[in-house]
């Protein structure tokens, strides 16, 4: 993944990239209310020292908080080590529905600020696959970042994994706004060159 | 002191607004950009903290719909998101400052006051 001149190595830094810069923003909003919840519990400390008193209900509300907020960061964290260990392997057998789920909660965040809700239909059994988990989650944020693009006025995507007689698809549903988007937006060449490096294929809308 | 903070983390915003409270600045709070342009339409304010990364509306084009409203509006930037793109983009906006979470409140109150003060 040191060629910037290849399409492939070029679409997988850029996703690299964006997840990681997402996920960061995501660690310092959690950082920054941790911060607040922290400092109003040592604003009351000193007023309390003060001789204000204080009421511990309140006190506890904080701790709690402060735990959600632990709590959350730490999925974060799972989340990001999940993705960064994607790239360890070129290629190993992967269940489809985790990858999709994995990046579904990392695109959380960009879902949230265009205000799409991503539907995820969840499947009753796994969908395994033999493939590069980390291209496969590349072509998938691609597809995803354009599903989003043209959910049109509703807003939202539904997400589907099958299993198929070759293989397997994922479906991006609800695509309302497809029809008003010039066809040469997507796939790109980027988007051509990853489908080709997995063996894969767009079909119907996507 | 009178400010709004604008952020679509909720326990931030109302967090940060009961600290500064504390310390005798008034502070209102908003979760997006259009409830932004509501208040300063509605209210004055000396500074406006504004997060850059939120739904609906970015804190880039709150701004620049704040300004239109009040120009002499003094606008600081709070954001996670520390992109050089986006620190240019918000200075040449007009922004006060442009600052990174988290941020220790005195260093916040003393950008807030530097900001009206402009």
């Amino acid at each position: 993944m040191n060629d910037k001149s290849d399409p492939i190595s070029e679409a997988a830094f850029k996703f690299f990239g964006k997840m990681t810069a997402s996920i960061s923003h995501e660690i310092k909003n959690v950082l920054a209310i941790i911060n607040e919840n922290a400092g109003l519990l040592e604003d009351y400390t000193l007023m309390a020292e003060k001789g204000k008193a204080i009421d511990p209900e309140r006190l506890k509300k904080l701790a709690g908080k402060v735990k959600s907020q632990v709590q959350r960061a730490d999925g974060i964290v799972k989340n990001l080590n999940k993705f960064a260990q994607t790239v360890d392997e070129s290629t190993g057998r992967v269940d489809l529905n985790e990858t999709l789920d994995l990046v579904t909660v990392l695109s959380g965040r960009f879902a949230f600020v265009q205000g799409v809700t991503l539907d995820r239909k969840q499947p009753e059994n796994p969908v395994k696959i033999t493939t590069s988990p980390f291209l496969l989650q590349n072509i998938l944020w691609l597809c995803l970042e354009f599903a989003m693009e043209v959910s049109g006025e509703e807003k939202k995507v539904g997400l589907v994994t099958e299993k198929t007689e070759t293989g397997a698809s994922v479906r991006f549903t609800q695509l309302n706004g497809l029809i008003a988007r010039p066809s040469d937006r997507f796939p790109t060449e980027r988007e051509k060159a990853l489908l080709r490096a997995l063996k894969a294929r767009l079909a119907g809308a996507c | 002191m009178k400010v709004l903070l604008v952020d679509d983390e909720e326990e931030l915003a109302a967090t940060l607004a009961e600290r500064l409270s504390l310390r005798d600045i008034e502070a209102d709070w908003v979760t997006c950009g259009m409830d932004a342009i509501t208040r300063v339409g509605e209210d004055t304010y000396d500074v406006i903290v504004l997060d850059v990364k939120m739904p609906g509306m970015s804190g880039l084009e709150t701004m620049e719909k704040i300004q239109k409203i009040k120009p002499e509006a003094k606008i600081i930037f709070l954001t996670g998101h520390g992109s050089v793109e986006d620190h240019e983009a918000g200075k040449k906006a007009g922004a006060s400052f442009y600052l990174m979470k988290p941020i220790d409140i005195q260093v916040l109150i003393d950008k807030m006051h530097e900001a009206a003060k402009q």
